[in-house]
């Protein structure tokens, strides 16, 4: 179970301090938990405050009752967070399958390998050997970062719009993925997305807006909400 | 052979025991071993410190061994070691230095290295430079390598020097012929305050040549590093070079590239780029669970590999 308690989250921009976060307070304990909202509401900072890349102004975080707020990424990874990245980070020399080793913290067979990259669409014998370079295009590095955190199988998994940057067959796959994952995991993921079909498969969805929880809630109730979200001028309003 | 020589031949050239085919090995500047083969002659020189190595031509899938160790410190040497690559030959030459030194005094080797290679012979060389010891005497190397490739001749020289090497100046000058082609790289990792020079001179003299310097090297703590590449194209050919550089802490890296070319048909391209470790690199690795430390390590163990 994870709680958040009055969580700020403020930055300096252009010499002026911006609010990003403000006094989040929820407790995920469902299995799937989709957190959405506009650009700019502060969905991806959420994610990086508990993963711990980024640190609170205020507030606590806590971990199945542990306060893990002044933990270190490393720490909060070896306590069961796991975060995919929206945009994967790239390593020349660290080969595909050294990635999933370190991982699933263990060296991986081929085997286990094999396992892990056909969750994502991907042929082991394909990829096993490729760095993790420029050469592997955006939806190829997307998919083996989805693949790290489930090789990790940790109590909290974060992905931060794992439909970016992935083309519609793919994204057929993702929502299968996620679909399986639902069903086997012991326990919580935390998609940040802005796709209906990701939304509809989750046991509930929190909504934000401009740095605040606006509401938390079943799709049947968040989804309508969301549409009307974000008041627009009039111009704009006329054209949607 | 003692076992810090031994330790030495383990580390440059892998050598655990005596290779295969033919070998010279040099140790505290003399000759310690040495055979020849039917297809490969190696002889001492008259004039100075060195050795000729002739590989007959159409000699295939033979190698030649020719590390150096040194252990006593203070000894301060230069060797010439010449290669004659036959026509058509097919062959891996495996160099390679340690140095040991536990004393006060400065230790120094310098390999000047000549290849021939005649008209389609192919050569893979593979050179390995390692320092160890704690004494406070520096431990030098400068390798000079010339290399000339006659028509549609190919050399790969993979060169490494990963630790203990207090100071080296390493030059490379090459001569390519019309067909020819030259692949070099070089791996350095450099730390304390050691320098290290790279110094790459590559002249395309034919049509349809080409050369391909890819270099990677990470500098710690207050060491520095200089890459300077010169390639000059003068026919229809192929120039690439690359410097890719990690630089961490208080260390330093220049990059001086310099393309020429003297044919409307050369085509030359540099690429050259020196930055520290990404910090969303560290903190993918973090997020799998390594500590920051474990995380820099990976990062820069898969760089050099």
């Amino acid at each position: 179970m994870l709680e958040l308690k009055g969580v700020c989250y403020s930055a300096e921009d252009e010499n002026r301090e911006a609010e990003i976060l403000k006094d989040i307070n929820v407790t995920i304990e469902d299995r799937f938990i989709a957190v959405t909202g506009p650009n700019g509401s502060g969905k991806s900072t959420l994610a990086r405050i508990i993963a711990g890349i980024i640190k609170p102004t205020a507030g606590q975080i806590l971990l199945d009752g542990v306060d893990i707020t002044d933990l270190s990424i490393t720490e909060r990874a070896n306590m069961g967070i796991s975060f995919a990245f929206q945009q994967p980070v790239r390593f020349k020399g660290i080969t595909v399958r050294e990635l999933l080793s370190i991982a699933a913290g263990k060296d991986a067979s081929m085997a286990e390998i094999c396992n892990m990259l056909s969750e994502v669409g991907l042929c082991a014998r394909d990829y096993v050997n490729r760095e993790v370079n420029a050469s592997l295009s955006g939806g190829e590095l997307k998919r083996i970062e989805i693949a790290m955190i489930m090789a990790r199988g940790t109590k909290v998994s974060i992905f931060d719009e794992p439909e970016a940057g992935i083309d519609l067959w793919s994204f057929q796959n993702l929502i299968h993925v996620f679909e399986k994952m639902h069903g086997e995991i012991h326990g919580s993921i935390l998609i940040i997305s802005h796709q209906e079909r990701i939304l509809n498969i989750a046991d509930r969805i929190i909504l934000l807006a401009d740095g605040q929880i606006k509401k938390v809630g079943s799709k049947e109730e968040v989804i309508p909400e969301l549409l009307g979200a974000g008041a627009h001028c009039k111009t704009l309003t006329d054209k949607l | 052979m003692d076992a810090i020589q031994q330790n030495l031949l383990e580390q440059v050239a892998g050598l655990h025991e005596i290779p295969a085919g033919a070998y010279n090995i040099r140790a505290n500047g003399q000759m310690a071993a040495r055979n020849t083969t039917a297809n490969i002659d190696i002889t001492t020189k008259e004039d100075r410190s060195g050795i000729d190595i002739r590989i007959k031509p159409g000699t295939r899938n033979e190698s030649v061994h020719i590390p150096v160790v040194l252990s006593q410190s203070g000894l301060k040497e230069s060797v010439y070691n010449d290669f004659f690559v036959g026509e058509n030959a097919d062959v891996t030459i495996i160099a390679g230095c340690g140095i040991h030194n536990s004393g006060g005094s400065a230790s120094e080797h310098s390999g000047i290295h000549r290849f021939f290679v005649e008209k389609n012979a192919k050569v893979r060389y593979v050179e390995k430079h390692y320092g160890s010891g704690d004494g406070s005497g520096e431990r030098l190397m400068n390798p000079t390598t010339e290399i000339h490739l006659a028509e549609g001749a190919s050399l790969e020289m993979d060169t490494v020097q990963i630790k203990g090497i207090d100071s080296t100046k390493r030059i490379t000058t090459a001569q390519v012929a019309e067909g020819a082609s030259l692949v070099i790289r070089e791996k350095i990792m450099t730390h304390g305050r050691q320098y290290a020079e790279t110094d790459f001179s590559v002249d395309m003299n034919g049509d349809d040549s080409s050369v391909n310097l890819i270099s990677r090297s990470v500098a710690k703590e207050h060491s520095r590093q200089l890459f300077k590449s010169r390639i000059v194209g003068n026919g229809k050919c192929q120039g690439h070079s690359e410097c890719d550089a990690i630089i961490m802490d208080e260390a330093s890296v220049s990059a001086v590239p310099e393309l020429t070319a003297n044919n409307i048909d050369a085509n030359l391209i540099h690429e050259a780029a020196i930055g520290k470790i990404a910090g969303e690199q560290l903190m993918k690795l973090m997020t799998l669970g390594l500590t920051e430390k474990e995380a820099e390590e990976q990062i820069v163990n898969g760089f050099l590999k």
